[in-house]
Formats: C-alpha cells, sequence, structure tokens
C-alpha cells in the first residue's frame, strides 16, 4: 500500500504531515511511502533524510496525488496560492485522504469530497475519549499553541516573567491570566509558570480546577453557582447571569495583569467574547493579549486576525498559525498522531484498509465514508462527574442504615470485659495466691507491652523484632539455674540452651545495634 | 551471698530496662540508648542469676557462652540485611528450642516438692510453656526454610486441614490431662514426649500452608509465640522477669501481628490459629491480558520523564530487596534531589517479607528517613505527583484491591499509585504477585511498565541520570 506526503500549499504553512522518523516506522510495517520533494524542507526534515528512511522522493505534487493509495496532509485540500490549481481536482477517485478539513465550516468541501467518492478522515474530529488520546492532533497543535501563545507574549513584553532582586533594584514578576484551560490553556500555563511568572487560570468547567491547581497555578472563580460541566469535554454557552460575573471578574483582573492569553472556544459557535475594550483600557501600558482563538473570531473584541495590533498601550497578538510557527515539533507530533490513526486503520498491511463505522474512535474521525458524507458523528459522552456526584449520595445513606444502633455496639465490647472479668474472678477461686501474683503481673505486663508497642515508630518494627528476640532469650534464666545440676542429662541440655541463648542475645543485640545506627544518618 | 530479696531487685530493674528499650523505638534518635538499656538489663540479670545460681560447672558455662557469643556476634556482623528476616525467624527458633528444652530439663529435675494445687498447675505450666516453644521451633525453622527458598514458598494445602488441626489440639488437650494425672515421673513422660512431636508437627503444619506473601504475619505471629513461650516458662520457673519480658514480646508480636493482618484485610483470629492467607492463593481471576498489551517503555525514556517531573514517589516492594537494588534506589533519588526534584518514598506495611523490611533496607542504602513515608500519609497525595516508581511491588499496588468487589484481596489497603499522571512499574515480567490476583494496574492509560532485573535496570537508569 502507498502512502503519499504532500508538500503543504497554504500560505506561510510550514509542517509536514509525515516525518522520516514515522516514515522508516510505516516501511518497517510494509506500507511504501512517497513524498513530494521538498514537503518537510520548511519543517528542517530534508528529502535525503526521507530517503535514508526508505521513503521515495517524487518531483511532482501530481504524480504523488496519483499513485498514493492514502494521502496524508496538514492543511485541508484547497486552491494552489500561486498556480491556481486546485488539489481535489489532482485527487484520484476513490482516494483515502487523511488531514485536517474542519467539516463544520467547510461543508462545500465535504460535497466536492463525496463527489470524488473519496473517503476521508478529519484529524480535528477525532473523538476526545481517552483511547483516542494518541491520535489526538488537535491536543498536539494545542499543546504547541500554548507553548508558543507564551513564547510570542514574551517577544512582545517588556519586562522578564520572573521576579528578581538584583543589586539595580527589584522587578516584579510578570502576572499571567489564561482563560480556558483546556490543553493550550495548561500548556500555556506550564510554560509561563517556568519562565517565572505569577500564574491564574479561568475556566467555566469546574473540573479543570484540579488541574490548574496541580500545575502551581491560581484557580480563579466567579461568585455564582451554575452547572457548566458538559458531557463531550468541551465547554458550552453559559447562561447570561454567569457571563456577567465572569466578565466583573476579568475586568477587576485586567487591572492587574500583564499578559492574557485567552483559548476559550466553543465547539461549532463563534469564540465568546470576553475581553471588552474597556478591560484592555484599563490594563497596564505595555500589557499584552494573546488571542488563540482569533481564528473563531477573537475572543478578545480588538483581535484581528493573523496580525499584531497595537491598542490602548497593549499589543494584541492575533496570530492563527501558532502551531506552524513551531513546524519542527509540530510537525513531529501531527506525524505520530497520524502513524497511530494509521495503525488502527490498517490492522495488518496485506488486508488494506478497513473503515469499521463500529469503532467509536473510526466513527468519529471518518468524514466522508467512500463518497458518502458522515459528518457530523453520533454523540459519545466523556466526562462522568455529574452522575458521580449523584452516585455518591445514597452510598452515605446506606452507610448510615446500616450501622448498628448504640446499645448494641455498647454490648459488643461489654461482653468480652464481663467474661474476662468472670473468668478471672473463677481463676482467683481455684488457683493458690503464688500463681495470681505472677498471673497479675503478666497481665500489667501485657498492657505495658500493648502501650509501648503502639508508641513504636513503623519504620522501626524490623528492629524491633530482633531486639525483642533478643530479650526474650531472658528464658536463659532457667538454663542457668540447672546448669550447676549434678545430674549429668540435666547438665548437658542447660548447657545447649544456654549456647544456643546466648548466640540469641549476642546476635540480637548486636543485628539491631546495626540496624539502628543506619537510621541514625 | 546474693538473696532473694536482691534477685527480686536485680530483675525488677531489668525488667525496666527492656520496658526502656522497646519504648525506645518509638524514635529514631532514642532507638540505639534504648538498645544498650536492653543490653544492660540482660548483663545484670544475667550476672546476678549466675552468681546466685551457679555454683558448679562453671567452666563448662564461661566455655558455652563464650562460642553462643561469638556465634552470635559473627552472625550479626555478617548478614546481610535484605536476610533480615530469614535471620529473625531462626532466632526465633532458639527460643522456641530454649523453651522446650528448659521445660523438660525443669521436669526430669525433682529436687522441688510441691503441694497438690501447686503441683498441678505447675505440671500444667511445665506442658504448656513446652507446648509453646516446640511450635514456635518447628515452625520458625520452617519459615526459615521459606524465606531462604530452601522451602517452597507455596503453601502446601493438606486436605482437611483444619479438621487436622482440630484433632492435634483435642490429641494435645488429652494428652495434657495423662500428663497431669499420672501417678510417677516416669509414667508421665511419655504422653510428654508424644505431646512434643505432636507441637512440632503443629508448627510445621502451621506454617508450610501459608503463602509466601503471608511472611509478613507469620514472622510476627511467631515473635509473639516465642514471648508467650518465655512467659510460660517463667510461670513454670515462679520467675517475674521471665513472665514480664515475655508479655512484653508476646503483646509485640501480636500487635505486629494485627498490623500485617489490617494492612492485608486478614481476620485476625485467624491467623492466630494458624493455616490462613490460602483460599487467596488457589483463587486465579480471570486474565487481563498479557505482555503485549501494556504500555513498554524504555530506561532512557524513564530517565527523560523523572527528569522532567517535580514530584516523584518511589513504591519498593520484595522485589527491590531480591534484586539488592536499594543502593541503586538511593543513588536515584540522590540525583533527583539534587536536581532539585521532590522525591519521597511511600511504603505498604506489608512490603518485604517482615514489617519494616523496606525501612531497612533503605536506611542501609543511606535514603534519609524524612523523605521515607508510611501507606496512610501519603496515600491521599498521589494526585499530586508527576511519576511514580514502582520497584519490585504487586500486590501492594493491584488496583483490583479497591476497585473489584469480587477480587479475592478485595478490601486491603493498596497504595494508590495509579492516581499519580504518570506510573512506571518496574518488573521482571508479566507473573501475579504472590496473592495469584492480576494487577489491573499494568493495564492503565498512564502505566508504562519497565521490564527487567530491577539492579541492573537501575544501575542503567541511575548511568542516563548522570549525563
Amino acid at each position: 500500500m502507498i502512502i503519499g506526503v504532500l508538500k503543504e500549499i497554504h500560505t506561510g504553512e510550514k509542517r509536514v504531515a509525515m516525518t522520516p522518523d514515522m516514515a522508516s516506522k510505516l516501511c518497517n510495517l510494509g506500507f511504501e511511502v512517497i513524498v513530494e520533494a521538498g514537503a518537510g524542507v520548511n519543517a528542517s526534515y530534508t528529502d535525503l533524510s526521507y530517503t535514508e528512511a526508505g521513503a521515495t522522493i517524487i518531483d511532482n505534487a501530481s504524480h504523488v496525488w496519483l499513485s498514493a493509495d492514502l494521502i496524508v496532509k496538514v492543511r485541508a485540500p484547497q486552491k494552489h496560492p500561486e498556480t491556481g490549481v486546485d488539489e481535489i481536482s489532482l485527487m484520484r477517485d476513490g482516494c483515502y485522504l487523511v488531514s485536517f478539513i474542519w467539516p463544520a465550516q467547510n461543508i462545500e468541501l465535504l460535497q466536492r469530497l463525496a463527489a470524488r467518492k473519496a473517503t476521508v478522515l478529519a484529524m480535528d474530529s477525532v473523538p476526545r475519549i481517552s483511547r483516542a488520546q494518541k491520535l489526538d492532533a488537535l491536543s498536539s497543535m494545542a499543546n504547541i499553541a500554548g507553548y508558543r501563545a507564551v513564547i510570542e507574549a514574551s517577544n512582545q513584553f517588556g519586562r522578564f516573567f520572573s521576579g528578581q532582586i538584583t543589586a539595580a533594584g527589584k522587578m516584579a514578576p510578570a502576572k499571567v491570566l489564561v482563560i480556558g484551560a483546556g490543553v493550550a490553556g495548561l500548556a500555556a500555563i506550564g510554560t509561563a509558570k517556568s519562565l517565572g511568572a505569577i500564574v491564574r487560570a479561568f475556566d467555566t468547567r469546574p473540573e479543570v480546577k484540579e488541574q490548574i491547581q496541580s500545575m502551581n497555578a491560581e484557580f480563579l472563580e466567579v461568585d455564582f453557582e451554575e452547572d457548566t460541566s458538559s458531557t463531550d469535554g468541551y465547554a458550552k454557552v453559559m447562561s447570561k447571569e454567569f457571563i456577567k460575573a465572569e466578565m466583573a471578574l476579568f475586568t477587576q483582573q485586567a487591572k492587574e495583569i500583564d499578559i492574557i492569553i485567552t483559548t476559550a472556544l466553543i465547539p461549532g459557535k463563534p469564540a465568546p467574547k470576553l475581553i471588552t475594550e474597556d478591560m484592555v483600557k484599563n490594563m497596564r501600558e505595555g500589557s499584552v493579549i494573546v488571542d488563540l482563538a482569533a481564528e473563531q473570531g477573537g475572543n478578545c473584541e480588538l483581535t484581528i486576525p493573523h496580525k499584531v495590533v497595537k491598542q490602548h498601550g497593549a499589543t494584541i497578538i492575533g496570530y492563527t498559525d501558532l502551531p506552524s510557527r513551531l513546524p519542527t515539533q509540530a510537525s513531529q507530533l501531527y506525524a505520530t498522531n497520524i502513524f497511530h490513526l494509521l495503525t488502527e486503520l490498517v490492522p495488518n498491511e496485506s488486508d488494506g484498509i478497513i473503515i469499521n463505522m463500529e469503532d467509536e474512535v473510526i466513527r468519529g474521525t471518518t468524514v466522508v465514508n467512500n463518497g458518502e458524507i458522515s459528518w457530523p458523528p453520533p454523540p459519545i459522552s466523556v466526562t462522568r462527574t455529574p452522575a458521580y456526584s449523584e452516585s455518591k449520595q445514597p452510598d452515605d445513606e446506606t452507610a448510615d442504615e446500616t450501622a448498628p444502633p448504640l446499645i448494641m455496639t455498647a454490648m459488643r465490647s461489654l461482653v468480652p470485659v464481663v467474661l474476662g472479668c468472670l473468668g478471672l474472678f473463677g481463676l482467683g477461686l481455684v488457683a493458690p495466691p503464688d500463681f495470681m501474683s505472677h498471673f497479675t503481673v503478666f497481665v500489667l505486663s501485657c498492657f505495658i507491652g500493648y502501650m509501648v508497642i503502639w508508641n513504636v515508630s513503623a519504620s522501626l518494627h524490623t528492629p524491633l523484632m530482633s531486639v525483642t528476640n533478643a530479650i526474650s532469650s531472658i528464658i536463659v534464666l532457667g538454663a542457668l539455674m540447672q546448669i550447676g545440676s549434678s545430674d549429668k542429662t540435666i547438665m548437658v541440655l542447660s548447657a545447649f540452651v544456654v549456647l544456643i541463648t546466648s548466640i540469641n542475645i549476642v546476635g540480637g543485640f548486636a543485628v539491631t545495634q546495626r540496624m539502628l545506627s543506619m537510621f541514625r544518618e | 551471698m546474693i538473696t532473694e530479696s536482691m534477685l527480686t531487685v536485680t530483675y525488677l530493674g531489668a525488667a525496666i530496662l527492656f520496658i526502656l528499650a522497646l519504648g525506645g523505638l518509638s524514635s529514631n534518635d532514642k532507638a540505639r540508648r534504648g538498645n544498650l538499656y536492653g543490653m544492660l538489663g540482660m548483663a545484670i540479670a544475667v550476672l546476678v542469676t549466675i552468681l546466685a545460681n551457679v555454683k558448679a560447672n562453671g567452666g563448662v558455662l564461661a566455655s558455652v557462652v563464650l562460642i553462643g557469643g561469638v556465634l552470635g556476634f559473627v552472625l550479626a556482623r555478617k548478614v546481610k540485611m535484605t536476610q533480615m528476616p530469614e535471620l529473625v525467624a531462626i532466632l526465633h527458633s532458639m527460643v522456641g528450642l530454649a523453651a522446650v528444652i528448659i521445660g523438660y530439663a525443669h521436669f526430669i529435675d525433682t529436687k522441688q516438692v510441691f503441694t497438690d494445687t501447686e503441683e498441678l498447675i505447675h505440671e500444667l505450666e511445665i506442658f504448656i510453656g513446652i507446648y509453646i516453644g516446640g511450635l514456635t521451633f518447628t515452625g520458625s525453622v520452617i519459615a526459615y526454610g521459606k524465606l531462604s527458598a530452601i522451602i517452597s514458598g507455596k503453601p502446601l494445602l493438606l486436605p482437611g486441614r483444619h479438621f487436622l488441626n482440630l484433632i492435634l489440639l483435642l490429641t494435645v488437650i488429652i494428652l495434657g490431662w495423662l500428663f497431669i494425672t499420672a501417678d510417677s515421673h516416669t509414667e508421665a513422660l511419655q504422653p510428654l514426649y508424644v505431646m512434643i512431636f505432636i507441637a512440632f508437627i503443629f508448627g510445621i503444619h502451621m506454617v508450610v500452608s501459608i503463602g509466601g506473601a503471608d511472611m509478613p504475619v507469620v514472622i510476627s505471629m511467631l515473635n509473639s509465640y516465642s514471648g508467650w513461650a518465655a512467659a510460660a516458662t517463667g510461670f513454670m520457673l515462679s520467675n517475674d522477669l521471665l513472665i514480664v519480658t515475655g508479655a512484653l514480646v508476646g503483646s509485640s508480636g501480636a500487635i505486629l501481628s494485627y498490623i500485617m493482618c489490617k494492612a492485608m484485610n486478614r481476620n485476625f483470629i485467624s491467623v492466630i490459629s494458624g493455616g490462613f492467607g490460602t483460599t487467596t492463593a488457589t483463587l486465579t481471576s480471570t486474565i487481563l491480558g498479557s505482555q503485549s498489551d501494556v504500555n513498554e517503555i524504555t530506561v532512557a525514556e524513564t530517565a527523560m520523564s523523572l527528569k522532567q517531573a517535580k514530584r516523584i514517589m518511589i513504591v519498593p516492594g520484595y522485589g527491590m530487596a531480591m534484586a539488592q537494588a536499594q543502593y541503586a534506589v538511593s543513588e536515584i533519588s540522590r540525583l533527583l534531589m539534587a536536581k532539585g526534584v521532590n522525591v519521597r518514598f511511600g511504603i505498604h506495611p506489608v512490603a518485604g517479607r517482615m514489617p519494616g523490611h523496606m525501612n531497612v533496607l533503605l536506611a542501609e542504602a543511606k535514603v534519609p528517613y524524612d523523605i521515607i513515608f508510611e501507606m496512610d500519609e501519603i496515600n491521599e497525595d498521589f494526585p499530586n505527583i508527576d511519576v511514580s516508581i514502582v520497584i519490585g511491588a504487586n500486590d501492594t499496588v493491584n488496583s483490583s484491591a479497591l476497585e473489584d468487589d469480587n477480587s479475592p484481596i478485595s478490601g486491603m489497603p493498596v497504595l494508590k499509585v495509579w492516581n499519580s499522571k504518570l506510573c512506571i512499574v518496574l518488573k521482571r515480567g508479566m507473573q501475579t504477585g504472590y496473592s495469584g490476583v492480576e494487577n489491573p494496574l499494568f493495564f492503565k492509560e498512564n502505566t508504562r511498565m519497565l521490564f527487567g532485573d530491577a539492579k541492573s535496570v537501575l544501575d542503567e537508569l541511575v548511568q542516563q541520570l548522570q549525563e
């Protein structure tokens, strides 16, 4: 089976869908990989490195389109900006295509692909369930975008991120606010944090609070109650009241924050406007806003997609190609995602591609199946949080019911005590006084032992065992009392006991001492 | 020369010193002084007893004490820390054997004369003392054999085990009756010999039927028995020091067994009566998958993820002891801490083959003890851990204990390593732990398996981290 890799024609796109590493893995699995000349150049992968990996370099894009059974791309097919040739027109009928498609925004493209009897897998439509994480290209790209957003911000920001105290004075750390703690948001938090900034983060989904706090960022909360989690892992549209409370929070934060990174997106809707012009005015001179939602219209009112603008003293970055600005890394992750998808699609090279529409991962990813549009897929639920909190309560109730009434508990603990007292009393009736005095000593010693041993620290349990070993050899006294006997047998037996208990006493104490001296450091 | 009262005072002093010795173990700094108290107590008790009692055979006494002392000292110096369970087991057996012989010698020594009730109680004391001593002796010898792999660690299950135990116990009671009602000493010897034999069988049978993972319970239980044997001997000799010491050791062992039982979610009563921990070993649960279904990781990748982590938890198990890998583990924690990583150790109470085994090994390898934590102290902290490394542990990190109600080990407290962001499990292969229960942890999304011998893999890891 032949896999074709094309040079991206979108203006400014530097990524490539296949790296030499992954090409070599595919070749090892029996695939044939053909690569358009210069496909990886912008991502620092030379044609030579593909050849070394076992791929074949082909000069002409149309040859790749014609010979390959399956085409892998980053951007959806489009018209060439210079030559005007449409990629779909190069496509062979019944071809398989794996790339970003964005079906919601590109219904017309889907129809044209369907007309070519193609089978199209959209890397942006991989369902967000744990099993599909290794093919989740959106997460891979979002991770890079989040990282790059901080780097772009630092490029525009006139100060250090970390606070320092030097001979030349004190510098306050930069304060970063990340809105939307998805993959990109979390990556931005991590990057800003590692540069030394104070990071605060906000998200409408309460379940991400822990993730934010685990990265040592501060989780901002609005003073408003609303069930904001959704079943597909994405955020949803909020009520008016909630948005009001949220905006009040941002307005107040804008006054102290130096850098805002917004990543708020709602699937299939324009990006929510969270940062108003007034807020930007309120920000300090030299502040930076990075709007990762620029492509969907932006979270900030002043964002201009693809551009960096200065407004009211703040710099607003509206780049839409952040992953492409880290082409080598992005290509590497994307190619790995593609590789995992291919291994799902082609379990066995000789059997060819199997589109198993029963498999929810494949079902979700496939947007055109052999000329039929299969988008959107039926919904899948990923979060269990709401169901969990409901099931918790009945548990508590049943626990209460099964707890025995107080009188029973009292009885249970009293019965052994009463029995014990009766037993002791009975013993006192028959036993001689001498025995009883020893017995008293015995019982009291058990209690002392009980009190003392519970205080022993768990790390010293082994020394405890060896030292109790040594002192229980006090049994040697019994032998010492008899070793002076004139009876030969008793003497020999006693001598033997003294011998073994001596081993025990000296050995036990010595090994305890040895262990305890190790614990001292 | 030495009066009865002087002896009593000496014994009282020794008893107090022993209590101080055990009390000292509550903290690391007081423990060494406590041990010295213990030695002092033993020394004065033995010395004063010798002065008071030994009128003849002084030469024999001196030579056996010298030989025994040297042997014990050499043993204590030579033993490897990984072999501590074996050493403790063999030392237990000596206490048991001593109790048997002293009881026997005391019985055939006919100097003392008693009244009727006194005689009855005295003979009962001898009988019980010998019985406990006997089963402690053989039980400990078998435990030693199992620990040093001379005897198979697998439980030996005779048909009708519990019935057999019951028969043995009844026989012992009947023999006891024959023993105390016997008309003469020579007649009483017969049931005594048979009883000693049965006690030996009982001890053997009790320990062979126990699986390897339950060794911590067995060891603490035998510890307890050796104490009770000493206490019984004390009753026989009317010696309060023996009674006090025996009771201290007996309750110490009992508490340790209780802690171990709780850590394995077992019933204390069923442990004390012996023959436990067998139902789980025979149950085989569903096979979850094979080696190919898990996510493997290489040493280089492990080093990489460790370098990137901020908070690391190391969870050692018996596999670390077997591979003698504690030094490599210590070196890894040292290298990571030097990089500013927060490294901690999480210890399950039954990790290893005896209570506190892991702590001793880590102390030997000079891991600072303030980064070593008990399970209960850190178990809720795993969600904040970036990487947890499980080294040669299995049952103590088996998630089915909490997730699967039908699992044989259901309800056993385990270290929740799967809650950390990444969990690396170092193991030789996919075989199950001693409980024989499959571990779903290995198949979890955030688990990576690092296969290989603990020592060589960790040594390699040390090198990678040094680069």
